[in-house]
């Protein structure tokens, strides 16, 4: 059943990044191009997202628990450092050049294009990289 | 490339977008984050931390055959750059969301619905550099 809703809840999500154009990197690209050929309509996925979602949490914390058990599992909020800084500067940038995010890429594999399985493999092997970048400071600091 | 400002599509889209991630936290307790559903399946150390992600992806990836069987089109993507700026953005993209933590869905969907400060520094930062890099490569360089 988890898994069902699981599946559900993706399909939900991958539905709503296909029919508000996130999917479509030229239109990531017209977002940004302020000073050309603009397009603000990605305002309103953000929007509209933020809006249903900032509701949608406060109902759903009135709950003890989640459906499926477990208790909410929210991320702590620590302070701001140079990781979080850097990393969402270059991810802004990764977004920029390439006119994907992982959220859009994931639901894009379903036009079957060949250029997502690429950006998405290109991701991974950023993942594995930071992992070797901080495995390589954690044994730099132990030394 | 010009693409048509879709306010009303984008609006809704994003509202399913939120839906999904209202779910995600109603059902499994769980911040809906593309960049950690994505490290989680690739990363994972055990069998129920991989199924629940790996049901998420397959719902995603259904989407747009979803909205083909009841439209008759595959949601529009148009890819207007490189294989080489995908691959290179995409490994940008996947160090910077590591190291930063989220990416639009995370810190931008879910990180902002719930007042998160790391997500109300992330968003502007990775808004502004992205801006500037679609800048630099459509009107400086000129893609």
């Amino acid at each position: 059943m988890k898994l069902i809703f699981a599946l559900f809840t993706g399909l939900v999500f991958g539905v709503g990044i296909s029919i508000s154009g996130m999917i479509n990197p030229a239109k990531v690209f017209n977002f940004f191009d302020i000073a050309g050929t603009w397009d603000p309509s990605l305002a309103f996925v953000m929007g509209g997202a933020v809006v249903v979602t900032f509701i949608g949490y406060r109902l759903v914390w009135r709950r003890d628990a989640p459906l499926f058990g477990g208790g909410f599992q929210i991320p702590p909020n620590n302070a701001i450092d140079a990781r979080l800084v850097g990393g969402s500067a270059l991810f802004g940038i990764g977004w920029g050049i390439a006119g994907f995010c992982p959220g859009a890429a994931i639901p894009a594999l379903g036009t079957g294009r060949w250029e997502v399985v690429l950006f998405l493999v290109a991701v991974t092997v950023g993942f594995y990289a930071r992992r070797l970048l901080t495995s390589v400071q954690q044994n730099t600091k132990a030394a | 490339m010009e693409t048509m400002f879709t306010p009303f599509a984008s609006l809704g889209g994003g509202a399913l977008i939120g839906l999904g991630a209202v779910l995600l936290m109603l059902g499994l307790g769980r911040i809906l984050g593309a960049t950690g559903i994505m490290s989680g399946l690739v990363f994972a150390e055990n069998g129920s931390e991989f199924s629940w992600r790996a049901a998420m992806v397959v719902g995603m990836i259904l989407a747009p055959g979803l909205i083909f069987l009841v439209t008759g089109q595959m949601p529009e993507l148009s890819v207007p750059v490189s294989p080489m700026m995908i691959a290179v953005g995409g490994v940008i993209v996947g160090l910077g969301a590591s190291f930063g933590s989220g990416c639009t869905s995370g810190h931008g969907v879910c990180g902002l619905s719930r007042l998160s400060v790391r997500s109300i520094v992330a968003v502007p930062t990775f808004m502004l550099t992205a801006a500037i890099t679609v800048y630099l490569s459509r009107h400086v360089f000129g893609a």
